[in-house]
């Protein structure tokens, strides 16, 4: 009995996400009086600091030929098995829900994704996450003894809580991949929007591509990750990638700036888990404003210079 | 080249939520369902593209009552030659999963596509628990798909980014958007999906691992506070305060 947590490495350089998988685990552990143990891939230079969040014990496996679900799910497994895991933690990212169901098959565990809290274990294992695009919240039962959970992004705060340990290499050989990655582009240097945690994000009423240069200028001085609707990325004016809402991206950030964005439901569907939404919006009648925690009607040409001067004179007094 | 595509009828988005027998079930009445669109626009258009070009038969499958005729039906207008349907509504994705490997084993599939997540629950799990129990290689949230020989070729999102890769078929992989352009059924495909056969297949017996113990509302926002746009410093104090986000 104890808890393994999957950590997704780039380049050696564990996300976000991982640590808060890794904290999350260490609390059920607590939770459960037991150990919280961790297994990645690759390098494992940057890994002594899991311990920190908890980890008793990290491991890697020797493999760098990029992400195959049968791998990683045989990995994960063999490090369960070294453990002696019954529940395993996995982040709810593009790689992480690719392979967690698979993990759940093999193990014949009981699997709840994008879980948003801490679980309960006085019957059995009920866990929440939010369904239907956010507008209900459901109470699942687990009924196996072993379970798989993917933790969704920004769902609790991480604290050092242990000390550093040296990674250890897991004794498992991996086979050739069924999936060869011939190729991997991704934008150098800025959080992943999944990730992020300030968004500043803008739609249509931007009237052109030409125009998001004060929109970068908000989120530099955020420091933010930018994001847009979904008409903006159709037409070609923004990149794909940054397109959040029910067909792009679902996103849980600390912050969503939303400038000249209508918010229509479907648009809502990926951004209203947003812990503080702020609307910027020259239409006082827009729906957006009922979902917003802060409104500004006004002309966002006005207005966003004005928020970026504001938020450079806050930080500069910090 | 056969080809099987899992789909699945979902609440349209913009329909109001609401539950039955004291929270534990979703309540269906007066919903208007749609195909989840990541099923429809992108992995049976897709797959019926595929057969276009490559030769073969696209069949469908879904786990569900009778209610899930309807976008069986349009699945079989849009242009798949033939639909599975397996008569029991699923409490999970494990089961429908389940219950779509054991139908497949019966009829070996050259490739098995299906959406990325359906839009109600968002698992996004059903594929790579379909492959595993069909031991098959899984490739997800596909945004584009070629075929050359026995190979496919896949582009697939990833965060802030896009990874390509390769895989021999028979596989499983799960479709976002950019695979495909929507199609809308035409007279004919309308006219000719009555006649097109829906094969209704019994369930195989499972345990279920998980279950619904309730469905909850979110409270209610506290409201907006509204800000002029020379009150940017108030703003900014407010996140840095109140909401303590920055
Ligand atoms: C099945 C389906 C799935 C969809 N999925 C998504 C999705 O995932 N994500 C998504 O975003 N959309 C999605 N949509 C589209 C969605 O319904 C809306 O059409 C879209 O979100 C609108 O984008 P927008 O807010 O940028 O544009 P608009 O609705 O045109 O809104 C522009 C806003 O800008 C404001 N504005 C204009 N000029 C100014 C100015 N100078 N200053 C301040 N404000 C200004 C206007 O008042 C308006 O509110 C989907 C639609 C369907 C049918």
């Amino acid at each position: 009995m104890s808890v393994l947590v999957f950590i997704e490495t780039t380049n050696g350089t564990i996300k976000k996400s991982g640590l808060e998988a890794m904290y999350f685990g260490n609390l059920i552990a607590a939770q459960k009086n037991t150990s919280c143990h961790a297994v990645l891939f690759g390098n494992a230079d940057k890994a002594n600091i899991l311990g920190k969040y908890g980890a008793k014990s990290v491991f890697y496996i020797d493999y760098s030929k990029g992400f195959d679900t049968g791998i990683y799910t045989e990995g994960v497994l063999s490090a369960a098995a070294t453990v002696g895991a019954d529940i395993i933690i996995i982040a709810h990212t593009f790689n992480g829900k690719s392979f967690a169901g698979s993990v759940a098959a093999r193990w014949n565990a009981g699997i709840v994704t994008s879980v948003n809290a801490l679980p309960n274990f006085d019957n059995g294992i009920t866990v929440t996450k939010s369904v239907f695009s956010g507008k209900a919240v459901a109470t699942y039962r687990i009924n196996t003894t072993k379970a798989v959970l993917t933790l969704a992004g920004n769902s609790i705060q991480i604290q050092e809580s242990g000390s550093e340990v040296t990674p250890q290499k897991l004794d498992w050989t991996p086979s050739e991949p069924k999936v060869k990655v011939l190729e991997r582009k991704t934008s150098e240097g800025l959080v992943p929007l999944p990730e992020a945690e300030l968004v500043v994000s803008a739609g249509r009423g931007m009237k052109g591509p030409e125009n998001w240069g004060i929109v970068e200028e908000l989120a530099k001085a955020l420091q933010a990750t930018t994001a847009c609707s979904r008409p903006v990325a159709d037409t070609g004016w923004r990149p794909h990638h940054e397109h959040v809402g029910q067909t792009g991206v679902a996103i849980k950030p600390n912050l969503y700036i939303a400038i000249g964005i209508s918010g229509a439901i479907q648009h809502l569907a990926g951004v209203n888990n947003s812990k503080t939404i702020v609307v910027i919006n020259k239409d006082p009648e827009a729906p957006f404003f009922k979902a917003a925690d802060y409104g500004v009607v006004g002309d966002l040409f006005e207005v966003v210079p004005k928020l970026t001067e504001a938020v450079k004179k806050f930080k500069s007094s910090q | 080249m056969n080809i099987l595509v899992c789909i699945s009828k979902t609440p349209d988005t913009t329909s109001k939520i609401s539950f039955k027998s004291e929270n534990k079930e979703y309540n269906p009445d007066g919903i208007s369902f749609i195909m989840n669109p990541y099923d429809e626009w992108y992995a049976l258009v897709r797959a019926i593209e595929l057969v276009e070009q490559n030769g073969g038969n696209v069949t469908t499958i879904t786990v569900g009552d009778a209610s899930n005729d309807m976008i069986i039906r349009k699945g079989l207008a849009i242009g798949a030659n033939d639909a599975i349907r397996i008569d029991i509504n699923p409490k999970e994705p494990f089961e429908a999963a389940f219950q779509i490997a054991e139908a497949s084993k019966q009829k070996p599939y050259d490739l098995i596509l299906l959406g990325k997540e359906t839009i109600d629950y968002n698992g996004s799990i059903l594929g790579s628990i379909l492959a595993e129990l069909l031991h098959l290689p899984f490739i997800s949230f596909a945004t584009k798909l070629e075929l050359s020989g026995k190979t496919f070729t896949v582009t697939r999102e990833i965060e802030g980014g896009e990874e390509i890769c390769q895989v021999e078929g028979p596989c499983v992989i799960s479709a976002a958007k950019g695979m495909a352009e929507q199609r809308i059924p035409n007279m004919k495909g309308i006219m000719t999906s009555k006649s097109k056969p829906l094969n209704v297949m019994a369930p195989v017996a499972y345990q279920n691992k998980v279950e619904v113990l309730t469905f909850t509302l979110p409270g209610e926002k506290k409201g907006v506070k509204m800000l002029s746009p020379d009150q940017m410093d108030e703003l900014v104090a407010l996140l840095h305060e109140e909401a303590k986000v920055i």
